[in-house]
This record gives C-alpha cells, sequence and structure tokens, in this order.
C-alpha cells in the first residue's frame, strides 16, 4: 500500500481529490475555496497601515490561514513519509532545454540548480524567486483569485468572470514560458 | 479602529474570494477541520507534483497533459458537487445554509490575471503549492513567498490607482 502510495499519483486520481474541496470547505463551515486570500489576511493582520483593503476583521478569517499552514504541513508529510522513489520523470523536450541553461537536477519539487540560497543574490535567481513571487502575489489579489479561487472554485460555481480570469492566468503563463522565461534562464 | 462594519463588509464584497459566509462564531479549535483538509490537500499536492516546477513548464510548453487533467478533473468534480449542494439544498454541518455569491467581472481580472499568469510560469508555483514547496524542505521558497505577501500588500496599496 505505502509503496503504491509512493509513486507520483496520476491526475484523474489527484483532479478529483482536489475538486473535492470545494464541497468540503461549502460543508464544514460555507467557506469558499481560495488559497491567494491567506496572502491578503497576513497583511492585514501584520501590516495594514491604514490601508482599506487591509483593515477588516481577518480574524474572521483564521480558517484560511489554518487551512494554508495545513498545506504547509501536508508538504512535509508527503515529502517525508511518501517519497517518491525516482527522480521526476520530466518531457524530453524540457529536459534537453532546461540543459541548455544548466538546469539538471530533477530530484527535488523546485530546479535546485537555480533556486536556492546559493542563487538568490544572482540575476536569474532573483528574477525567478523575488520578482515571481511579486508577481503571483500582485496578480492573484489583482486579479480577485488564483487558481484555487478563480479556477477551480469560480468554475465550479459557473461564474464568467472566473473564466476570463483563469483564461488571462493561460495566456500570462504561456507568454512567460515560452517567449520570456528562456532569455531569464539564460541569464 | 475607525473602521466601521460597513467599510469591512464593502470591502470584503469588493472581493469575492475574501468573503466568510458563516455566520457563526467558534472556538478556536473548530479550525481544526480546516487543517485537516489542508493537510489532506497539501499531500496530494506533492505526490501528484502539481507544485513541481517542471510540471508546471510542461504545462505551459504544452509537452504534458497532466496539469491539464487535474485542473480539468478538479473543476468537473467541484462542478457537480456545486450543483447538487444547489439541488438538494445541503446545509453545513452546522445546519447553516451554504451560500455562493455571484463574481462580478472587472478589468482586474484580466491586467491581474496576466500579470498572474506571468509569475506562475517563472515560480513554477501559485499560492498554494508555495506553502507546500516550503513544507517539502525547499526553504528558499520562503523568500518567494515573503515577495509574494509583499505584492499583496504593494496592490492594497495602489489599488485606488489601478484601473479595474
Amino acid at each position: 500500500m505505502t509503496e503504491f502510495l509512493k509513486q507520483p499519483w496520476p491526475w484523474y486520481i489527484a483532479g478529483p481529490l482536489i475538486g473535492l474541496t470545494v464541497p468540503a470547505l461549502l460543508i464544514l463551515g460555507n467557506k469558499s475555496f481560495g488559497i491567494s486570500s491567506s496572502l491578503r489576511h497576513i497583511c492585514a493582520s501584520c501590516f495594514p497601515a491604514n490601508i482599506p483593503f487591509f483593515t477588516y476583521d481577518w480574524k474572521k478569517e483564521v480558517w484560511n490561514l489554518v487551512f494554508v499552514f495545513g498545506i504547509f504541513l501536508g508538504g512535509a508529510i508527503a515529502i517525508n513519509f511518501l517519497p517518491n522513489p525516482n527522480p521526476i520523470d520530466i518531457n524530453p523536450k524540457l529536459a534537453s532545454e532546461l540543459a541548455g541553461y544548466g538546469i539538471t537536477n530533477y530530484d527535488h519539487l523546485v530546479p535546485t540548480d537555480v533556486m536556492s540560497w546559493a542563487s538568490l543574490l544572482t540575476l536569474r535567481g532573483f528574477l525567478l524567486m523575488v520578482i515571481g513571487g511579486f508577481l503571483v502575489g500582485f496578480g492573484t489579489r489583482y486579479a480577485g483569485g488564483c487558481t484555487s479561487g478563480h479556477a477551480i472554485m469560480g468554475l465550479s460555481n459557473l461564474q464568467w468572470p472566473s473564466l476570463i480570469a483563469t483564461m488571462s492566468f493561460m495566456v500570462g503563463g504561456l507568454i512567460m514560458a515560452n517567449l520570456i522565461l528562456p532569455h531569464i534562464l539564460s541569464l | 479602529m475607525q473602521q466601521s462594519t460597513n467599510t469591512d463588509f464593502e470591502v470584503r464584497s469588493l472581493d469575492a474570494m475574501c468573503v466568510n459566509e458563516s455566520h457563526l462564531a467558534h472556538r478556536w479549535y473548530h479550525n481544526i477541520k480546516y487543517l485537516v483538509v489542508g493537510v489532506l490537500f497539501g499531500v496530494v499536492f506533492v505526490k501528484s507534483e502539481v507544485v513541481s516546477w517542471f510540471r508546471i513548464q510542461e504545462m505551459f510548453r504544452l509537452q504534458s497533459f497532466h496539469m491539464y487533467g487535474i485542473i480539468g478533473s478538479a473543476i468537473a468534480v467541484g462542478m457537480i458537487s456545486v450543483w447538487l449542494i444547489k439541488k438538494f439544498n445541503i446545509k453545513t454541518i452546522y445546519g447553516e445554509t451554504i451560500e455562493l455569491h455571484p463574481k462580478t467581472f472587472n478589468k482586474g481580472q484580466i491586467y491581474g490575471g496576466l500579470l498572474f499568469g506571468l509569475g506562475w510560469a517563472i515560480t513554477g508555483a501559485c499560492p498554494g503549492p508555495l506553502f507546500a514547496q516550503i513544507g517539502t524542505g525547499a526553504t528558499v521558497i520562503v523568500v518567494t513567498l515573503l515577495s509574494a505577501i509583499a505584492g499583496t500588500w504593494v496592490y492594497g496599496w495602489l489599488r485606488d490607482k489601478l484601473p479595474h
């Protein structure tokens, strides 16, 4: 059983399980699935600075912070108790492209050749981690949600603004991965 | 605290992601159930490699069906669930009626969505996976998370000046 669980899980197992988070949170306490709002609650609880967007009763949303803390713990549990015995299997075309940038280590979920404490102060590492993170936080809040809030929760509730947001996520990602990221990784 | 409850409601309603529908006040330990859901969710994230930078690169290069299968089947299950909840008027475990509010369109969904998409493809992570990646021991991702928090803060600060 554990050997089976240690293998990477296929999409048709993982996807429905992720989808079940939607009814689970609704039935457990009328909570709409959404993860990026946790970043907003952190701002509201730590540095609201009298900005109206952050002066609300964040204590009502503590459940969301507990939920993301659970995601952190889940990551730690999965990697320690259910470690994948094999390196991540990636598409050969991607592998040969990445090799050109010096990315050859697939043992981790992040590319440690370019995302590590040592590479943080290189221009490439700074763009990947600091600027990338900033875009994630700024963009999700500007869009009013991320993959969970718009693509999964919003589309589950047949909200067309969420469809527009999801298509925008995809367009942004396609542009970055195919047109801009190759130049960043070549730095 | 000069903020009235009305402002609170207005701020929350402008941003559907931040509306907590439960009208009940609970003791702190009621939050443990969200911790459990979060843990299960985090395990699925890691075991299905949704939190892998490499899987996100494959997705945006159209080199793998994996991520499309996951997001697509998650939406399908979510849609059926929401439909069933509405159809049978399923209540929460506390007996409250489940409330779902429509989202209103604003241009932020396009501009913000594009910016988030750019960030998603660079970092290989949306906000949820950032937490899971840190859990797997990629401690440097704390920097990415702090930067995402800073991005959220700057958005809140500039909000009135941005086109919506």
